[in-house]
């Protein structure tokens, strides 16, 4: 038996609710389809765990199935795009980016169509479901692509501004769709930018830059530091790729250690990221940093349970907090 | 040289324009003779490309050069000047080793400059050893791991169903690339959504890499087994451009089609023809001599 999924997360001492954001992405998907005819979805038998049960039955041409063939959905994806076609292929994200590895590398990011990639249930959404069915190593894998986007948002507004920015601006894209629920973090009014950060809490001491499912985990880590006299500064990072360079180096200059937090290996995803360019780059201060993902094959636990596990958690980002502050 | 895209050439696609009117109106033995003056001339360049280059894949590209003429010279509606049109035909080279067919036939008709053709596999050329579509005009997806390029071709030729186009899809593949699982996926998956717009080659030249293809993993009974997946298939010689042009028709069953062309790799070639080594062996300069003397 799962461990039954809280309907709640809390920040600062307010319970805030929380969301599947496949249910937004579905509905902003359908919105604007009805709009625009070049928009598809490919999916391999996964109509359901994408949630596009509504996206066929209004557009059943448009939804276009090719069975359990992920090599061949991301090449189809590609010719349609080599058409015009705005694709969006749907599959659960551990065999999107892992199975089909080569036709993204090759069909997608070096021939630059416009396939828009979405990951559903990624991360350790799965649970108990195990390894194989965990897609933490995606933010390695397509981060090594030159001209693929990747895209991790953290709550139904970022679904919603990247599912509209694909179709404003089609090009290659890899965009995560969490399950696993989260509260919406987003400030009224921020901007989605493509490449940018978004700042959702200023702070002078640390900054913590946390990604997806990550986000709501750092906010709540930055409330309790607050009341131990420690200002942390959250950014969201929307963008694994195109990476915001400048957020980062403020973040090296401005606050005196950085903490980054990831529902993904920590062998080349947003912290090995950010950790290059603190290291590297002439503008950047060389400030003490910690990685928080996960580093192993998982153990059966649910997904609360995984986090846990692996300390990504509130309490933990705050222990890591201070832990690269004493080193500042 | 550069890395910007190739810029088409107005004289070569005059030439080439004026080739697809005569052979419009021409009979099907005027056609055959017209494209293999034309496959021959591609030869010559093929050989002088890879010569010039040092490197290539010239046992394939001379396998595959007759079914690519006919495609281009006598089949694809397409227009060199314009290549990114929507109402255009399809043509994927799925076995982008032979790059070096495809850049003497582009050039040919005029997607690009023949000037460039020496500049193949030199520092910084658009021509790389496989296909780029972001340099080289008329390249529709970029190949070279083998078993992409049926996966494209499908959607492609889905799109043109939802778009309502009347243009087809052709997708080259070698045989040995039939080892390939991602192939399957999408012989399936044409067959399911009765891809009659698509029509599959795989040029049958019984060679691979390393060894003949029944050595190494036996395709046969390829024609039965591309059956079973529900294609129309048709089985010719690859070097018989009256059977080419016959094959390279519409389906008339409502499923796609696959052609099976019985090839001889580096046909045309007596030294070359058939022969494992020359899989992307580099010919001498003496070679290189006797070569052109036997295509001229």
């Amino acid at each position: 038996m799962s461990a039954p999924t809280p309907n709640s997360y809390n920040i600062a001492g307010e319970d805030l609710p929380v969301f599947d954001n496949r249910v937004a992405f579905a509905e902003k998907l359908i919105e604007l389809a009805r709009k625009d005819s070049r928009i598809v979805a490919v999916v391999n038998d996964s109509v359901g765990s994408s949630n596009l049960g509504a996206f066929r039955e209004e557009f059943p041409d448009r939804l276009i199935n090719v069975g359990i063939a992920e090599q061949n959905m991301v090449g189809v994806g590609a010719g349609l795009a080599n058409a015009g076609m705005i694709p969006f292929v749907c599959a659960a994200g551990p065999f999107l980016s892992g199975r089909a590895t080569e036709q993204v590398k090759a069909d997608v990011a070096y021939s630059q169509l416009p396939v828009i990639l979405c990951a559903m249930s990624p991360g350790m959404a799965y649970g108990e479901l195990g390894p194989t069915h965990h897609s933490v190593e995606d933010l390695s894998w397509m981060r090594a692509l030159p001209g693929l986007d990747i895209i991790v948002p953290a709550d139904e507004q970022q679904i919603r501004d990247a599912v509209e920015a694909a179709v404003a601006n089609p090009r290659p894209m890899y965009i995560r769709v969490g399950r696993h629920k989260v509260p919406n973090t987003t400030p009224a009014g921020a901007k989605f930018e493509r490449g940018k950060f978004v700042t959702v809490r200023e702070g002078s001491d640390v900054s913590i830059i946390a990604t997806g499912s990550m986000v709501s985990r750092a906010l709540s880590a930055a409330a309790t530091l607050a009341e131990q006299g420690v200002s942390a500064r959250v950014l969201n990072a929307t963008f694994i790729a195109p990476l915001d360079q400048q957020a980062i180096i403020d973040a090296s200059t401005g606050t005196r250690a950085i903490v980054t937090v990831e529902e993904a290996n920590v062998s080349g995803g947003l912290g090995a990221a950010v950790a290059s360019l603190v290291a590297t780059s002439p503008e950047a201060g060389r400030v003490p940093m910690a990685i928080i993902g996960t580093n192993d094959w998982s153990p059966t636990l649910s997904t609360d349970g995984l986090y846990e596990h692996f300390g990504l958690t509130a309490a933990n980002i705050v222990a890591k907090a201070k832990e690269v502050l004493s080193r500042a | 040289m550069s890395q910007a895209k190739l810029a088409a050439n107005p004289a070569a696609i005059a030439t080439w324009q004026a080739f697809r009117d005569q052979f419009a109106k021409a009979n099907l033995q005027e056609r055959a003779a017209m494209l293999k003056n034309r496959a021959d001339l591609s030869r010559r360049g093929i050989i002088t490309t890879i010569e010039s280059a040092g490197q290539g894949h010239i046992g394939g590209d001379l396998s595959v050069i007759d079914v690519m003429t006919t495609l281009f010279y006598g089949v694809l509606n397409i227009n060199p000047a314009n290549p990114t049109d929507n109402n255009r035909d399809r043509f994927i080279l799925s076995k982008g080793h032979c790059s070096a067919a495809l850049y003497v036939t582009l050039a040919s008709a005029g997607f690009f400059s023949e000037s460039e053709l020496p500049t193949f596999m030199q520092p910084y050329s658009a021509l790389n050893g496989h296909p780029n579509r972001n340099k080289v005009p008329g390249v529709e997806t970029n190949t070279g791991p083998l078993g992409h390029g049926l996966p494209v071709a499908v959607g492609t030729a889905i799109a043109a169903r939802l778009q309502g186009r009347a243009d087809r899809t052709f997708v080259i593949m070698g045989d040995g690339e039939m080892q390939e699982g991602s192939n399957w996926e999408a012989l399936m998956s044409a067959s399911h959504f009765g891809l009659s717009n698509l029509t599959a080659i795989v040029d049958r030249n019984r060679l691979q890499q390393g060894a003949r293809t029944e050595d190494t993993n036996g395709l046969d009974p390829l024609d039965e087994k591309l059956e079973s997946f529900g294609l129309e298939v048709r089985m010719i010689d690859g070097h018989d451009f009256e059977a080419l042009l016959k094959a390279l028709e519409p389906s008339t069953t409502g499923k796609p089609v696959a052609i099976i062309a019985n090839t001889l790799k580096g046909k045309g070639i007596s030294f070359i023809e058939d022969r494992v080594e020359w899989h992307h062996k580099v010919p001498s300069t003496d070679q290189v001599r006797l070569a052109l003397e036997e295509l001229s």
